[in-house]
């Protein structure tokens, strides 16, 4: 009996945060998965019929879904890669021994604890061609005579979109490096100093190599995160003008809870659920490798 | 060629220089909030106001509400508290125990149920949204805390597990062991050895959970329909309508919103840092 009680143990441990899962991811999941083969419409009673593959075959065939992941992948390797670069570099600053800090490092994860949302709202203002803070200054400073329509044009709709995910995305790069970085060893950088190794060369041999699992793993939450954003998006340009920003979880939303069409919302989801899982399983097995 | 001291105040100078410019627009919105409205929309725009006023601060929380359309902050502010609260205690508790037993038994299939539990939080949000809405409304779920709160702790388990086991892993089972010899059971070594040593562990999944529900608008804006259990990112966007924006209102509640966020984060960021990179790499 006690050996049998042993055994159960790490269930009776584990059990009630699986059943949780299971009951509020999995169980929908699958849900979404039979009704992604239905032709479900909200507003069509009785639609819940099943249809085979058509849903899939509609989305094949749209080509703003396609246009949709293209800007989505524009936006996650464009962002990500600004992150990385940005974090990096205040990272080196702010893990330097230098007045207030601390001070600094605390503050350098303010822009994190910023809801998307707020960030969305926030730089939808700061770019707002009438009275939005970036016209304001370029005004006042005679850079302008006409205000610039920053979130109607494509290029700048996606700039300014952009540059809400990073500057929220950038703090928390630069918490991980920080960290990271300040964790290191500090007897190979005294042995570079006593060969005369250069600044570049202790990074590039030294600091690099170190500091790449923290890079590893800051990219890896951070590109499932832009790789889902939907807040920042929604709220700065709903995916438009005419589809011109529409990122796939944009465009989910519109034909799945705006147009109402759940079984089609569902099969766009499914793919880019699966997409985004695979690309998660391919991270995390690389993390638990070093782990187990 | 610049001296060794010249460079470290570049540097310096450099890593002030560029918070800031970071700040500016977490500065800005706690400025609109204070400022008149007839600033805010002055074109040619104004830099330095005239007076300042807390106007928006008192509606947000004192408005009666009548003749006057104000956004009810003061009950968002409470379903938020009580939801992100709530989540985060009950997620930080299960996922702990659940880390605990990942780290310290074997047992078959063990990784494939913890790569089961890490990949489910890598499903977005709105791909639930809908199938949860048909849930909830089936179990009577939807419009409630408790049913926004159980979405909750499903979000931050698998992230407090990863973070947990890491920690656990690293206290050598010695220690336990001497307790256990000492006279402590099973369960008095794990609330007075392990739980401890796991305190930077504890507090930076906790206020992830935390900020994770404080934050979260996708779902809440499905799964919540009334003042009962809208929280704050929902009731943000409510100062938009179709043709006006009330800019400095939505300010003041941002302020208010940010305000919770910032207190529990320093509250605890001297665990966070440590917690987060030890707990997620090792």
């Amino acid at each position: 009996m006690a050996r049998l009680k042993e055994k159960f143990f790490p269930f009776f441990l584990i059990s009630p945060s699986v059943l949780i899962i299971l009951f509020i991811i999995t169980f929908p999941l699958g849900f979404s998965l039979y009704v992604s083969f239905t032709g479900y419409s909200l507003l069509t009673p009785g639609s819940m019929v099943f249809t085979g593959a058509e849903n899939y075959i509609t989305l094949i065939r749209d080509p703003v879904f396609w246009q949709s992941l293209k800007n989505t992948v524009i936006f996650l390797t464009i962002g990500i890669n600004t992150e990385l670069f940005l974090g990096l570099g205040i990272a080196l600053l702010l893990a330097r021994e230098l007045k207030g800090g601390r001070i600094l490092r605390t503050v350098s994860m303010i822009p994190m604890m910023f809801a998307p949302i707020l960030v969305g709202f926030q730089f939808k203002w700061f770019f707002n061609d009438q009275v939005g803070m970036l016209n304001n200054l370029l005004y006042t400073f005679n850079v302008i005579q006409r205000p610039i329509i920053w979130l109607i044009r494509r290029d700048l709709a996606m700039f300014s979109i952009l540059v809400g995910e990073i500057w929220r995305g950038t703090s928390f790069m630069i918490i991980i490096l920080t960290a990271g970085l300040m964790s290191l060893p500090k007897d190979p950088f005294e042995a570079a100093e006593v060969d005369g190794a250069s600044g570049f060369q202790k990074f590039r041999h030294i600091t690099f190599p170190l500091l790449s699992p923290f890079i590893f793993i800051a990219m890896a939450i951070r590109s499932l995160d832009i790789a889902t954003a939907f807040d920042i998006v929604q709220i700065m340009t709903g995916g438009g003008p005419a589809h011109r920003t529409e990122l796939i979880w944009t465009y989910v939303y519109r034909v799945g809870i705006v147009d109402t069409q759940f079984g089609l919302g569902s099969a766009m989801s499914y793919v880019t659920v699966i997409i985004s899982v695979g690309f998660a399983y391919y991270l995390f097995k690389q993390l638990l490798k070093t782990r187990r | 060629m610049l001296t060794k001291r010249g460079k470290e105040y570049i540097f310096t100078f450099l890593a002030y220089f560029v918070l800031i410019l970071m700040l500016i627009p977490a500065l800005w919105i706690i400025f609109t909030s204070i400022r008149p409205e007839v600033e805010v929309n002055a074109y040619p725009p104004v830099w330095i106001p005239e007076k300042l006023t807390l106007e928006k601060y008192q509606q947000a929380f004192f408005s009666s509400g009548v003749g006057e359309q104000t956004v009810p902050v003061r009950d968002y502010l409470k379903n938020s508290l009580i939801v992100s609260l709530g989540s985060a205690g009950i997620a930080l508790v299960l996922g702990t125990l659940a880390g605990f037993a990942f780290s310290r038994f074997g047992f078959k299939g063990k990784d494939s149920l913890f790569l089961f539990v890490i990949l489910s939080r890598a499903v977005p949000g709105i791909a639930l949204s809908l199938p949860l809405f048909m849930l909830f409304v089936r179990l009577k779920l939807l419009d409630t805390l408790g049913g926004l709160s159980l979405v909750y702790i499903a979000y931050n388990i698998p992230f407090i597990i990863w973070i947990m086991d890491g920690f656990f892993r690293e206290i050598p089972r010695d220690l336990e062991d001497a307790a256990q010899i000492d006279g402590c059971t099973k369960w008095q070594a794990f609330l007075k050895v392990d739980l401890p040593l796991c305190a930077p562990g504890l507090s930076a999944s906790g206020i992830f959970a935390f900020l994770m529900a404080w934050d979260e608008f996708q779902l809440a804006s499905v799964l919540t329909r009334s003042l009962s259990s809208k929280t704050m990112p929902v009731g943000l966007l409510e100062f938009t309508s179709e043709f006006v924006m009330d800019w400095r209102g939505m300010c003041a509640m941002a302020v208010i919103m940010f305000i919770p966020a910032i207190f529990f984060t320093f509250l605890v960021s001297k665990h966070l840092i440590k917690g987060l990179t030890f707990g997620a790499i090792k």
